[in-house]
């Protein structure tokens, strides 16, 4: 239980995927402009990783290792995780038409979020079973709607603020991001001790 | 080699099996006729038809529950584009054309109560409580929104003048599509 917990906290805090290991970043920057949003495509996102690191774990433990495929890894797991997004597609689609119209282009894009095929990747290379596995997927994705409300908060105040002309937009945006970043460093302490 | 081949398309097979079925049970009903509906009509989502935005009314129009004739700002024009889209007539005999017009304070009457400014779908009329409002006459749409809710009767809709900048030839007679 206090390895779960760890885990838990490793995965949504200390390594946080958007700040610590710098994937997903396109809808990071991309869908952070109004905090529903934001909280939309973090959702979305949870479900997805979710979703498909289970379904990669299983490949990876009875397909790819008992047969050797390992080469077949990266197809095999965007595979996975483009039905897992068409589905979640539908779904939005069916329950929330208004988050289907703001999320736009962003949906279809969760398939190459890097975080995607980054958790299930990480899965993988920490030989985890499929408790700890599934467990590290949703801490992970928690992590990254997490940051993404934070960031989207933090956005919308910005964009009522005087912001110089040179850094308006994307720049100051930018600058916030890494400022946020460096906040989450101060996570990385709790692993030493 | 036949391994590899095999288990990737009996994954994608699989997948593809699961996403069809899917896709029967969460179907959206979506009717190609509301969206060029939608595309015809102003897009303000001033709400005067009494639909809450410009797709709803484009999807009452395309289950024929509201008359062609339903959006004021749209005036003739629309109303004889959504009847030919539809294939029904149109009747316009109780149709009064609208010059273009544009909403005005008359600021001696207004007494800054804000509720224009908060009935304004386009965000054209501007002031701060208890101060004079104004409208922004490039913003503005005239869609006459702001005139009922004032209590002063301060709005009044106003032709826009013809100017150079505004002038344009007429328009031939008939249907304008």
């Amino acid at each position: 239980m206090r390895d779960l917990i760890l885990l838990i906290v490793g995965a949504a805090l200390v390594n946080n995927v958007v700040l610590a290991r710098f994937l997903g970043l396109c809808s990071f920057m991309g869908v952070t402009t109004k905090i529903d949003t934001a909280v939309g495509m973090g959702m979305a996102t949870t479900f997805v990783i979710t979703v498909s690191s289970m379904g990669d774990w299983a490949i990876e433990r009875f397909l790819l290792m008992p047969f050797d495929l390992g080469y077949l890894r990266t197809v095999t797991f965007i595979l996975v995780i483009a039905a897992a997004v068409q589905f979640t597609e539908m779904v939005i689609r069916k329950v929330s038409p208004a988050l289907f119209q703001t999320l736009g282009i962003y949906l279809p894009l969760i398939t190459t979020n890097c975080a995607v095929l980054g958790v299930a990747l990480l899965l993988v290379e920490g030989k985890m079973n499929f408790i700890q596995s599934t467990v590290f997927a949703f801490a992970s994705s928690l992590g990254y709607s997490l940051v993404m409300a934070i960031f989207a908060g933090l956005r919308e105040r910005i964009a009522l603020a005087d912001v110089p002309r040179l850094f308006a937009g994307p720049p100051v945006g930018f600058v916030t991001a890494s400022l946020l970043a460096m906040a989450f460093m101060g996570f990385s302490g709790m692993s030493a001790n | 080699m036949i391994l590899a081949v095999g288990s990737l398309a009996a994954m994608g097979t699989a997948l593809g099996a699961l996403l069809g079925i899917a896709s029967r049970y969460l179907a959206v009903e979506e009717n190609p006729i509301e969206l060029e509906l939608a595309a015809l009509l102003p897009g303000s989502q001033c709400g005067q038809c009494g639909y809450v935005g410009c797709a709803q009314a484009a999807k009452a129009l395309a289950a024929h529950e509201a008359p062609v004739t339903l959006c004021p700002p749209g005036g003739k024009a629309v109303a004889e584009a959504l009847a030919k889209k539809l294939g029904v007539t149109a009747d316009l005999s109780e149709h009064e054309e609208h010059v273009p017009s544009i909403a005005y304070i008359d600021e001696s009457l207004c007494l800054g109560c804000l509720r224009c400014a908060q009935e304004c779908s386009v965000d054209a009329i501007v002031g701060a409580a208890k101060q004079m409002h104004t409208v922004i006459a490039e913003a503005c749409h005239g869609c006459g929104k702001c005139e009922p809710v004032c209590n002063t009767m301060a709005i009044t809709l106003k032709p826009i003048p013809k100017t150079v900048a505004t002038w344009y030839w007429p328009k031939p007679g008939g249907s304008v599509h």
